[in-house]
This record gives C-alpha cells, structure tokens and sequence, in this order.
C-alpha cells in the first residue's frame, strides 16, 4: 500500500492527538482521581419508601460543614422539594428514584446525575457561595417532565442551621 | 443534473439504465418513504425549536398531534431511526448494484424488505399517535409503550438486514463471475457499512426480542431497565455510524466524480471503513457516563474506544479534503486556498450541499469530542447542548448529503432532469445556515445548562433563566430556516418526480470516482470484510461483555409505568 508522504504526516498527527488525549484521560483517571459515578448500592424500588435512609428522606448534618442530603424522586417530584444549607458545606447526595427514570441536575454546576430505580445515586458538591439553586429533573419521564422540581438554598453561615 | 466541467474522471453515460431497470422501483420506494418521513418530523422539529423561546404552536394542532412529547417521541422516531433507516437501505442498494454492476441478487427478497418496513413503520407511527406510545425514541423502561412500537421496530431491523442479506448475496455471485478481482469501493464500503450496523444491531434486537417486547404483551411481568437500557446505547451509539457511513460512502466514491476528480487514496478509503466494523460497537457506555450501577472502570474503557473510533474519521478529513481539492484544481482552481474558489459552491447543488455538509460535520466532531470527555460530559450531559451537537451531525451533516445525493439520484431513477437547479442551491445554503444557527442556539441554551427534551412553555423555571430566553430565541430562528429549506427541498423533488419524462436529460449513471494514487491492486487484506467483523465481535464481547453480565445478574427488574 503505498501512502502519499502528506496523508502520512496526518495520520501520524492524527494517532498523536488522540494518543495524547487517551494520556489525558488516564491521567485524570489514576493521577487525579477523577471518578465517574459507580455503583453506591442498590435498594428495593417496591419497597425504598419503607427501607432507611430513603425512609426519612432530609438534609443530616455529619460534621462540621457536612451535610448529607436524602432524596427521593418520583414522578414529577422531589422529596424533599427543598434543601437549605449553609454556605461552605460539602454535601453528599444520595438520591433514588421511585419509578422510572428521573435525573437530577442543579443548573451552573457540575451537579448532573441519572436516577435509575434499583440504583442509589451518590455524589458530592461544594456550595461556597450563598444564594438559591433550582434543581430539576432532565431526563423526559412521562407528560409533567418540565415541571419536575426542587430548590437548594444555600444560606449565609450565619443565619444557617448549625 | 448533468456534470459541469470539461474533463469528467468517468467515461461519460456510464453503464447505462438497463443496469437500474430491476431495482429501480424498490429503492425510489424506499426513497420516497422517507421523504414523508422527513417531512412530518420535521414540523415537529420546527414546533419544538420555537417551544425553547417559549412559543407555544401545539394548542393549534388536532387532538393528540397537539401534544409536546407525542410529537417529540415522533420527530426522534420518524427522523433518528425510520428516516435514515429507509433512506440508507434505498441508498446502499443502490450502491451495491452501480459497485457490482450487477442488479441485486434476489429481487423478490428487496421487495419483500419494502413489505416488512413499511409495515414496520406504521406499526410505530400508529401507536405514537394515539399516545399508547410516548416514550422517546430511546425507550427507555420502566416506561412502556404499545407491544405495536416494540414490534414495529423489530421489523424495522429486520428490514434492514433483509437488506444487507440482499448485499451479501450479491456480493458472492459477484466474486463467483469475477475469481481473483477485487471488490470495487463503492460495494465494498456498502458492505462494510452492513456489516458494521449487524453487530451493532444486536443489542437492540435482544432489548426488543427478548425483554421488551414479551414485556409489552403481559408474556412478562417486569423487565431489568438498567439492561435494556444498556442494550439500547449497544446499538445506540453505532448507530451514529450507520447514518454517517452511508455519507462517507458518497463522499469518498462519488463526490469527487461529482467535481470532476478522482479518489486521493483508495487503500486508505478502504481501511477507513473496515476500521469502523471494528471500533464501532465498544463505545455506547460514554452515553451512561452519569448512570448509577454502572462500573468506572467500564465507562473508562468505553471513553477510551471513542476516542480510538474517531481515528477513521479523522482520516476521512484528509483523504476527502484531498480528492475535493485534486478535483478543483484539474477545475482550474489555483493557490492554497483559492482552489475552494473553484468549486461549484452556487452552481451545483449536490455538490455544494455536500461541502456545506463536511463543513459542519468538522465542528460537530469537536462538540462530540467534549461530549465524550468523562469530566467534561458532567457539564453538558442532558443538556440541550446534546441535542445541539447532534443536530450538526445527523440534522445537518448526514441529512444534507442525503438531500444533495437526492438531487441526482431522484433525476436517475426517476428518468426525469432536476427541477429548479437554482432552487435546490438556495435549499442546501438555508438548510446549511438554518442547521449551524439553530445548533449554535441549542448548544448556547446547554451550556447554560437548560435541559433537553423538556416542554418550556411549560417550565417553571424557565423565566429564572434569562440566557436560555436569547439563546431560545436562536434556536427557534434557525428551525424556522429550517423549515423553508425543509419546504423548498419537497417541492423541488415533487416537482421533480413528477415531471415529464425525459431520460434523454437526466442523468445516466452513478457517480463513480477512479483512484488518483495508489492504483489497483489494493492488498489482500483490505478487500474482505469477515476478519474485521469477527475482530469487531471479538472487541464488542471484551468492552460490553462484563458490563452486560453484570448488569443482568445483580439488578432489581421493575413492571410497567405509562405516565402520559
Ligand atoms: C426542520 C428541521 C429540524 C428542527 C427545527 C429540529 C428541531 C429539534 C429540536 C428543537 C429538538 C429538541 C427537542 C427537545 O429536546 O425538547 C430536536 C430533537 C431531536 N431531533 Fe431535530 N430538528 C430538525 C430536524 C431533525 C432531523 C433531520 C433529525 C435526524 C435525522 C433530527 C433528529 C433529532 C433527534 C434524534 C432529537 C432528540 C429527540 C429526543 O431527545 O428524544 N432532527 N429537534
Ligand atoms: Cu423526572
Ligand atoms: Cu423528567
């Protein structure tokens, strides 16, 4: 097979960038620790109403400036539809849908989550700054889809429950 | 529409009409079907674009096409899987019987394809009508549809591998006249192209064969949704190659024809479409990236594979660029840049409507680069930046090459010149402009992060969201383009269908472009198809056999919600 000596060039140019992006991919992987979501348990969807923590579902304090958010969706809610917590707290989420699939978005963040019945969804973020943040659903499930929503307040540490 | 310039690469008249004569009449059918196809998705698409700046079309439509998620389950449906789906078996046919100079193997088999799709398709549109089947085009349980949509596509599948059966026969009484001869390009990418979209079908054919469709009948109580969905991006993801091989296909062996070159490297424009059998299936995780009970380390290999699958079109960039410009310059066109001069931008639709389709198809390949990137996906994953990025690759990149290969292959086998050459210029450049505006809004509304598929009017959090409004406004603009363009190409092709016959005038052949480098013999290696599919397979087994077996062991299965 004999290749023009430019078509060469490309090719090697071509192998180089997306060698180059599969290094900055395992990079980021095994030096950075970058995780995607994996499996953080499983839990009866028949049954996860009556089964804890999805029983009590609440924002839980777990130390200083830590909180723990527990959330059910179904269609076209989230329970609970509103989270306060003071500004500079790491929050872990950990969400399960009741139903069919929902997911679980907080605009302007990198809060983007599928909820899978069956699945929990567990993920964390930090809210520095004070302010409000939607949160809806975005995968399409069933004809309220664009109504499916919640609020996270993020109050100024101060006036935030201790 | 005749060719242009002075010096055709082909002997002109070509094999002549006789060689069409027994498959003419299934693939136009195919062809047609399609356009209908098209035409009705698209008003839905132009309804939902201007639902993104909140104007609300739907309480004007009857009944149950006044509904948002009908009419979008419909516009997925009737462009991302039957559209392309019917255009691409009429398309490859044809392909196979201009390659192999030979009509298709079996004629009752093609025709007996036409009966299954088309019963295949009414049995998905019937349903989605009247709202038994809402459910997207990606149907994902525990919604559940009528048994008629999953059946339906059952048929559709079916279809096409009738249809690539049909090629493979041909193929091997091809090879039985012709002991020793390579297989011509054209054939040859055809082939390729079936071959690479029956593997991927496979996971479709299992969600709908053995979960989804008993499911929907009562024959089973509830379905493990995880695996099904899973199953759904096996094929889902490929699927995007099968709409976009049939595009190369035209552009490595027939546009340079068009432009009066020839082919810049064969060996390599072979290469490219068995690699897509190899690499194509081991991707479909990075649509998952953000499912709970999914493994990292799956998702991980599957990221690395998408980046591996973009090697081939890579290649196509240059190997294409190169034919385009080889044929421009024996056009006259001189310089570094100004030989694009040279090019028939405003003369000659089919050509310029393929150009205009690379060009966007180039920015596209950036966005999905992005979309593909495990940190960077949290960021646009279900955002309308998706449906942004998709819109320039199959709305616009694959449907414009559609329409502009319409522009001859209507005339050809129809027996009728081109209507409205002039027209059908100002309907590749609007649908080109209508397609970049509209994918610039869509990605400008993801990025701040407004959701997709998603019923504005209705939203109410739309109005905290001052960005999405401009960048709706975008959108909405550039799916009203779309839509004068979409309007403008069904009256040039009824108008042209429909016109007198005249064979004298329309065009006599195929494009087919001979190769500038490289000539024949290319090597053995690159001229059968078997070996790549069993490493294809062998591939798909590795990345997707775990994750499978893993999902369908552990999880919970779930019944049936209909929640429209
Ligand atoms: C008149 C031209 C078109 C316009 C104005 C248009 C507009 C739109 C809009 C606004 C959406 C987003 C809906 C939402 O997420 O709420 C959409 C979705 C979509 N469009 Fe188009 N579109 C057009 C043509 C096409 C074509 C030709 C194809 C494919 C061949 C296509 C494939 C899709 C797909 C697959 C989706 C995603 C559906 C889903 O999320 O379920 N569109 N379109
Ligand atoms: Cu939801
Ligand atoms: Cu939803």
């Amino acid at each position: 097979m004999d290749i023009d000596r430019y078509e060469r060039l490309w090719i090697m140019l071509s192998a180089a960038v997306l060698l180059s992006l599969f290094l900055a991919l395992v990079y980021s992987v095994y030096a950075l620790d970058i995780r995607l979501v994996d499996d953080a348990g499983q839990v009866d969807p028949a049954t996860a109403a009556q089964t804890p923590p999805f029983d009590e579902p609440g924002v839980y304090q777990e130390g200083p400036g830590r909180y723990r958010v527990v959330m059910v969706a179904r269609a076209w809610s989230f329970q609970p539809a509103e989270v306060r917590v003071p500004a500079g707290s790491d929050v872990t989420f950990q969400v399960t849908s009741l139903d069919v699939i929902h997911g679980f978005r907080v605009p302007y963040t990198t809060i983007n989550q599928m909820l899978i019945p069956g699945q929990v969804s567990e993920f964390r973020f930090r809210f520095a700054e004070p302010g409000e943040h939607y949160l809806f659903c975005h995968e399409y499930c069933g004809v309220g889809h664009h109504t499916m929503q919640g609020r996270i307040v993020v109050e100024t540490a101060a006036t935030g429950a201790r | 529409m005749r060719r242009l310039q002075p010096e055709p690469a082909e002997p002109a008249g070509g094999p002549g009409a006789e060689l069409y004569a027994q498959d003419r009449g299934h693939i136009q059918a195919f062809i047609y079907i399609s356009f209908i196809l098209l035409a009705v998705g698209g008003v839905y698409g132009t309804l939902q674009a201007l639902d993104k700046a909140q104007v609300d079309l739907y309480p004007y439509l009857p009944g149950f096409l006044s509904l948002y998620y009908t009419g979008l389950t419909f516009h997925g449906v009737a462009l991302a899987l039957l559209f392309t789906g019917t255009f691409i078996i009429g398309f490859l046919s044809l392909a196979i019987v201009h390659g192999l100079k030979r009509p298709l193997a079996d004629r009752g088999l093609a025709w007996a394809t036409l009966t299954v799709a088309v019963a295949g398709v009414l049995a998905m549109v019937v349903p989605i009508f009247r709202n038994q089947a809402t459910v997207l085009f990606t149907f994902y349980a525990p919604l559940k549809a009528h048994p008629g949509f999953y059946a339906g596509l059952v048929l559709v599948a079916l279809a096409t591998w009738m249809a690539a059966l049909n090629a493979w026969q041909t193929w091997r009484t091809w090879k039985q006249d012709h002991p020793g001869e390579r297989t011509p390009l054209m054939a040859l990418a055809a082939l390729a192209t079936w071959a690479m979209w029956f593997l991927a079908s496979l996971g479709l054919a299992t969600a709908l064969l053995v979960y989804l469709l008993p499911w929907s009948l009562g024959e089973r109580e509830t379905v493990n949704h995880l695996l099904t969905r899973a199953l759904f991006w096996f094929t889902g993801h490929p699927l995007v190659y099968f709409w976009l091989l049939p595009a190369y296909l035209s552009w490595y062996t027939m546009l340079p024809a068009q432009i009066g070159g020839r082919l810049f490297s064969e060996s390599l424009a072979r290469l490219v479409f068995l690699l897509f059998v190899v690499l194509a299936v081991p991707t479909g995780l990075h649509h998952m990236y953000t499912d709970p009970g999914v493994e990292h380390s799956s998702k991980v290999v599957h990221g690395v594979m998408t980046y591996a699958v973009i090697f081939p079109s890579l290649v196509t960039a240059f190997t294409v660029v190169a034919s385009v410009e080889e044929g421009a310059r024996r056009r006259g066109g001189r310089g570094y840049v100004g030989w694009l001069l040279a090019l028939p931008w405003l003369s000659d639709p089919s050509v310029a409507g393929q150009l205009l389709a690379m060009l966007i198809f180039a920015t596209g390949g950036i966005t999905g680069l992005i979309n593909s990137s495990l940190n960077m996906n949290l960021v646009v994953h279900n955002t309308m930046w998706v449906v942004g990025h998709l819109h320039t690759q199959v709305a616009a990149a694959v449907t414009l090459t559609f329409m502009a290969v319409s522009y001859w292959l209507v005339p050809l086998l129809r027996g009728r010149p081109l209507w409205g050459r002039r027209w059908a210029v100002v309907q590749v450049w609007s649908w080109f402009f209508g397609s970049a505006i509209m994918a610039r809004g869509m990605h400008w509304m993801g990025l701040a992060s407004a959701p997709r598929r998603t019923y504005m009017s209705f939203a109410p959090y739309y109005g905290a969201f001052a960005e999405w409004n401009w960048a709706g406004i975008m959108t909405a603009s550039g799916g009203v383009i779309l839509f004068f363009a979409g309007a403008l190409f069904f009256m040039i092709m009824a108008r042209t269908a429909l016109g007198k016959p005249n064979p004298a005038e329309a065009p006599q052949s195929v494009p087919e472009a001979g190769p500038l480098h490289d000539p024949p013999p290319t090597p053995r290696w690159l001229d059968r198809i078997t070996p790549w599919f069993v490493l294809g397979a062998a591939l798909a087994a590795i990345a997707w056999g775990w994750p499978l077996v893993r999902i369908a062991t552990r999880y919970a299965e779930m019944p049936g919600f209909q929640l429209w």
